[in-house]
């Protein structure tokens, strides 16, 4: 280990004019990179910030265990009467609630993102305006997917045995990591709209509350009362929950999966547009 | 008529009720550093903005190599570069991420962004600390890797807001000399700055902002002209003869002289019309003048104005911050 004395010291560095001129002269001007690509460079930077910060993959590994542990045991026995047969039906359901309720990071990333100086940078670059958006988002997929993944293993560990083998699994995975994309843009919008990363995280919470929990996850819709089952069956959580649940225990449902595919493109549809006139007059 | 980098006419933005940009008429020549001039809050960085298509001004047009900074921001965008008052890098990156990243949004392949980083990192001193993030920098590699991150391809336009507050004074001289070198290979540097002489050492024209109008502009020589020479202080070895010396220089000079709170120091006004030699011709009559009379000079220096005497002089106010709500 070299001691502080012997670093260089930094200050000793005198530009040069001829290496400096050098490497001006050999700058050619590569063609405009296409939107994907683009896209893509802003999720490497999205990998790079969890290298460099891995705590902010504590979100997707604690919170999504405790929740799974939490509502198994506090609720499996007074509402199934047993936890094996409790998780069979929760564990979906569980895993919707957890990577939605994720995904209002996205909005409070956002906000303080673009509050840094970069994103001064990116803005004059000619590249495909929602790039850095989308990019920011591709890093996010990557948590939804670590966060199922976990509850996945959590529940199997504890007794989640799904009929529609690894296929429905993975294909009700997909599924719930799409429409939380699309979910995400309502974030990115009150993310850009929200003076601070805290009122962001306020408007996530209404928000999410009443959208996760008001819904099948946890109990069957018949047992509510009727004014809440209006809520509950044009709530998207209750039909990605009845979506997922049906791939992943091997009865596929085709119109709840067209219902939430639809659903996530209107989201995109609107709060994507939303966000990107917000982005454009910041 | 030598091509215009950047134009402007009328250029206007607020802010709720606050005009920050008030009618701002600019022609920047291509190939030469453009100085923006004055104090916090005076327009400065909110016109930087509008020209680099990051705020839409709210009147007025501005063009950038003839192209509109709203109805052709892309083409504006390709042409120009910014370095922000604040860090525009990724801090939670580390040096040779945030080139390689830069330069893969340019449209580098990945090879080439990687040997277009390493180049730059070397022309500017920073290849020991690739890899380290750049939150862990100090200010001066901060200002580097950013003004790094701003020439991977060669601007037409690179804008430097404030690129040396904060800065001390041996960074500072770098950063002088990296933007010579940079002008020198033809790009247009427009510069905003709180200092009159890094303006001096580095524009050659200048615009003097104040509450969001161009109040002066000019050629640097031009602007100190406006103001007067600057002054000569003067430091005798000998307390008992500032009497007489005051005497000699007021003679000399026709100008107002003040005893300093120093008893061995005077301040002596220059006149001098419109350039430095001439005021230094002064300042060497007046010192040989002193010499003569058999006054013992130990020490005198020249003084330039100070961005507060040009305030002074072209607004009847001094140059004080003022806030500005965003």
């Amino acid at each position: 280990m070299s001691t502080a004395t012997t670093e260089p010291t930094v200050s000793s560095y005198t530009p040069a004019a001829d290496s400096l001129a050098a490497v001006l002269d050999g700058a050619e001007r590569p063609p405009r990179p296409s939107a994907w690509s683009a896209a893509v460079t802003f999720g490497w930077r999205a990998m790079l910030k969890i290298k460099h910060v891995p705590e902010q993959m504590f979100d997707v590994t604690a919170f999504p265990i405790m929740m799974v542990l939490m509502f198994t045991y506090l609720f499996g026995g007074a509402l199934a009467g047993s936890v094996t047969e409790y998780l069979q039906y929760l564990l979906p359901g569980i895993m919707v609630t957890s990577v939605v309720m994720i995904t209002m990071y996205t909005g409070t990333g956002v906000n303080v993102d673009i509050e840094k100086g970069v994103f001064d940078r990116f803005r004059t670059l000619p590249i495909w305006r929602p790039a850095a958006l989308v990019g920011a988002l591709f890093g996010d997929v990557f948590r939804y997917v670590t966060a199922a993944t976990v509850i996945l293993v959590v529940g199997l560990i504890l007794g989640f045995r799904p009929q529609g083998g690894p296929t429905g699994v993975v294909l009700g995975i997909a599924l719930l990591v799409l429409f939380s994309f699309a979910f995400s843009w309502v974030w990115t919008m009150f993310g850009l709209l929200l003076r601070s990363e805290k009122s962001v995280m306020g408007v996530s919470m209404m928000v999410l509350f009443p959208l996760t929990f008001l819904s099948n996850v946890f109990v069957e819709p018949t047992t509510m009362p009727g004014w809440l089952r209006v809520f509950t069956e044009v709530n998207p959580v209750t039909h990605l929950v009845a979506a997922v649940r049906g791939l992943m225990q091997g009865r596929p449902d085709a119109g709840e999966i067209t219902w939430v595919l639809v659903a996530g493109a209107v989201i995109v549809a609107i709060f994507g547009t939303l966000t990107m006139r917000l982005y454009n007059r910041k | 008529m030598t091509e215009l980098a950047i134009e402007t006419s009328g250029l206007v933005k607020t802010f709720g009720k606050t005009r920050a940009v008030d009618g701002v008429d600019l022609a920047v020549p291509a190939g030469t550093v453009y100085g923006v001039l004055g104090p916090n809050g005076a327009g400065k960085t909110t016109a930087v903005k509008m020209l680099a298509t990051l705020l839409r001004p709210d009147g007025g047009e501005a063009r950038v190599f003839g192209h509109d900074v709203v109805h052709e921001a892309d083409a504006v965008r390709a042409r120009v570069s910014l370095t922000g008052q604040y860090a525009s890098v990724d801090e939670d990156l580390t040096g040779l991420e945030n080139l390689v990243l830069v330069g893969r949004l340019l449209g580098y392949r990945k090879a080439r962004a990687r040997e277009r980083a390493g180049q730059l990192l070397d022309a500017f001193g920073l290849s020991d600390a690739a890899d380290r993030q750049v939150k862990n920098y100090s200010g001066g590699m901060r200002r580097r890797i950013d003004i790094a991150a701003s020439i991977l391809t060669t601007p037409d336009v690179l804008f430097l807001d404030e690129p040396t507050t904060g800065l001390d004074p041996r960074s500072r001289n770098q950063v002088w000399d990296i933007v010579r070198i940079i002008v020198a290979q033809g790009t247009t540097v427009m510069l905003t700055t709180q200092y009159l002489d890094e303006a001096d050492q580095l524009a050659s024209r200048i615009a003097v902002i104040d509450r969001g109008k161009v109040i002066a502009e000019g050629t640097p020589g031009e602007l100190k002209a406006s103001v007067g020479a600057g002054s000569v202080h003067v430091r005798l070895r000998d307390a008992a003869q500032r009497e007489d010396a005051l005497r000699v220089l007021t003679a000399v000079l026709g100008s107002s002289v003040q005893l300093d709170a120093d008893p061995v120091a005077l301040t002596a006004q220059l006149s001098g019309e419109d350039t430095d030699r001439e005021a230094a011709e002064q300042a060497s009559r007046a010192l040989a003048e002193l010499a003569a009379a058999g006054i013992t000079v130990d020490n005198f220096a020249l003084g330039q104005p100070t961005l507060d005497e040009v305030f002074l002089a072209l607004t009847d106010h001094p140059a004080t911050t003022e806030e500005v709500a965003a």
